[in-house]
């Protein structure tokens, strides 16, 4: 008997969406396989004792760094260069999708 | 001239005598790289306007005897994930096959202070995702020494530059090994340094807990240089650290130097040739009085599969911002923008614009991290990244610094492992321990298996760079003079 997917299709379609990824219904089908081999060997993880154990997000033991309050010069040539990078704009503004 | 010899020092000294101009030497680097890459493919975009300005800058510095900063005149290549300004940046990526930068990164600021020239950016895998270099977007990059095998990745462009001698020194990334591996593959140097040594800032952000930049080069002492000119605190990244938190090396004693094995890094997956090359460099330390100890490392078979978890789940948030609306590749002004609204546009943009492996690891850490897995798989891999750590804290006990190979292969064939994500991703199994204990590393090359290298991985404590240096070096002065 086929052993059962890690993942379900239905799963796969649902992530994508979250992702915000649109994908083909075979390549939807191309995912399910390959992440399903993935997240079988990442079953590994379980075998691992980790009752309290202190989850870890960073390397370095940091603390949040705050600036003063206070209005930062920007540079107006690199301001530009943003604006020209925009896929599309508005006498220097960010032109977006109707959202509403 | 032979480039092959060339190192930062023997640039310096060849300006300062006059054997030849800036201009002359970047002129001559660009000529072989203009008739040379065509079949390695380590660069995506020359930028040879900026490079002889920087290089006429540095001939009028000499000639009006200025002194001249570190790397004044030395020619070098940055890999195309740090940005220049004014040059494209693509990350190897459709989503940003246009992008120009709008400044530069911290570390090249750094390095254009310093005098370096600029020839280019250089191949990787799309977004540093990858171990081949075969997942750019635009072509994969030939390994110089064997043109059927791939350079490693994500900065094979980067080391394949270095080996082929189009740059004296190059910039990579290293999120799992993505500079160390391909230096290995190359038989080059590349240095992962300890996590918030050299600012992010200008680094297109893949994995923000495990991302560092790095210096490629041809020897351990121009690394040293290099890194030297890169690191420091900067404002602009807020878990960069101050530069007197690396910790200066007293003279080291080799008699005193305590070296660790881990058991754990010469179990099966390691290849017998690569594995004896590895041995033997231990043994070549031993001869010289360091003291050869074997460690444990137990979590190590867990530690793929923990960053496996970890850099998808910051990868697919740090990839959020690709949206087709603030920059990069857009579906927005296409015939159908009439039908589409701005879901659309998202969903079209960057499903068009990303690559194979890269929507496969933002679907990977969009599971990982989506409700009802999220404690089984993401809080999991944290929490065994806790005591990954802790193996590491508690080997350093014992011992000064940590030898393992790079790779547990010789570098591949082109193709050989493209179509399975599983066997590639295995390709890191040596190197990803170090970047989720944020730890600096270096590989360097020991020798040869039928003219492939091998890499030796050398381990240190955090912000022991300098130990590390001086520790590679020995091996350097040792085999030069058998």
């Amino acid at each position: 008997m086929k052993e059962k997917s890690k993942i379900e299709k239905e799963t796969v379609k649902h992530i994508a969406k979250l992702a915000r990824l649109a994908l083909s219904e075979k390549e939807i089908e191309k995912y399910q396989k390959e992440l399903s081999k993935i997240l079988e060997y990442i079953e590994k993880l379980k075998e691992v004792d980790v009752s309290g154990v202190e989850p870890v997000f960073h390397p370095l033991k940091i603390k949040n760094v705050v600036r003063e309050d206070a209005e930062v010069k920007r540079d107006i040539g690199e301001i530009k260069k943003i604006i020209e990078l925009m896929p599309e704009r508005k006498n220097g503004y960010l032109k977006v999708k109707k959202v509403l | 001239m032979k480039l092959e010899n060339f190192t930062i020092e023997r640039v310096r000294e060849g300006l300062i005598k006059k054997e030849f101009s800036a201009q002359e030497l970047t002129k001559l680097y660009l000529e072989k790289i203009e008739k040379e890459d065509k079949k390695i493919g380590a660069f995506l975009t020359l930028s040879p306007d900026l490079a002889l300005q920087k290089a006429k800058e540095i001939d009028e510095m000499i000639f009006l005897n200025k002194k001249l900063p570190i790397l004044a005149g030395v020619p070098c290549a940055i890999k195309d994930n740090i940005l220049v300004e004014g040059v494209k940046c693509t990350a190897g990526s459709k989503i940003l096959e246009n992008y120009v930068a709008p400044y530069d990164a911290t570390a090249v600021k750094k390095l254009k202070e310093a005098g370096a020239i600029i020839l280019g950016k250089t191949n990787l895998d799309e977004f540093a995702m990858g171990s081949s270099t075969e997942n750019s977007v635009f072509f994969s990059t030939k390994n110089p020494l064997d043109l059927e095998r791939v350079p490693g990745g994500s900065s094979g462009g980067s080391a394949a530059a270095v080996c082929a001698n189009f740059c004296v020194f190059a910039l990579g990334s290293d999120t799992g090994g993505s500079v160390r591996q391909p230096a290995s593959f190359c038989g080059i140097v590349g240095l992962k340094p300890t996590y918030g040594s050299v600012s992010r800032y200008g680094l297109i952000a893949f994995a923000s807990s495990l991302d560092q930049i790095g210096p490629m080069t041809k020897n351990v002492k121009d690394c040293e240089i290099v890194f030297n000119v890169i690191k420091g605190k900067d404002e602009k990244d807020s878990t960069s650290v101050n530069p007197k938190s690396q910790i200066p090396n007293s003279k080291i004693e080799i008699k005193n130097l305590k070296i660790g094995v881990p058991k754990e890094y010469f179990v099966e997956g390691i290849e017998k040739e690569v594995k004896e090359k590895i041995e033997k460099a231990i043994k070549e330390y031993e001869k010289i009085g360091a003291k050869i100890l074997e460690i444990s490392l137990p979590h190590t078979p867990y530690a793929l599969a923990c960053y496996y978890i970890i850099a998808p789940s910051e990868a697919s948030a740090n990839l959020a911002r690709y949206d087709g609306i603030k920059y990069g590749f857009s579906t927005m002004n296409n015939e159908q923008r009439a039908m589409s609204n701005l879901l659309e546009v998202y969903f079209q943009s960057r499903g068009k614009g990303f690559g194979k492996e890269v929507r496969r690891r933002i679907m990977l850490g969009t599971f990982s991290l989506s409700v009802g897995y999220y404690d089984a798989y993401y809080l999991r891999a944290a929490r065994v990244r806790n005591l990954i750590i802790k193996d590491f804290e508690k080997a350093f006990e014992k011992v000064d610094l940590i030898f393992t190979p790079t790779s547990p292969t010789l570098p591949f064939k082109l193709g050989e492992k493209i179509d399975d994500p599983l066997k590639m991703y295995l390709s890191d199994i040596f190197t990803v321990s170090v970047n989720l204990a944020g730890l600096p590393a270096i590989s360097i090359p020991v020798g040869k298996v039928k003219n492939l290298p091998v890499g030796l991985q050398i381990i240190g404590k955090p912000f022991e760079e300098e130990k590390i240096f001086e520790v590679a070096k020995i091996y350097e002065l040792s085999t030069n003079n058998q």
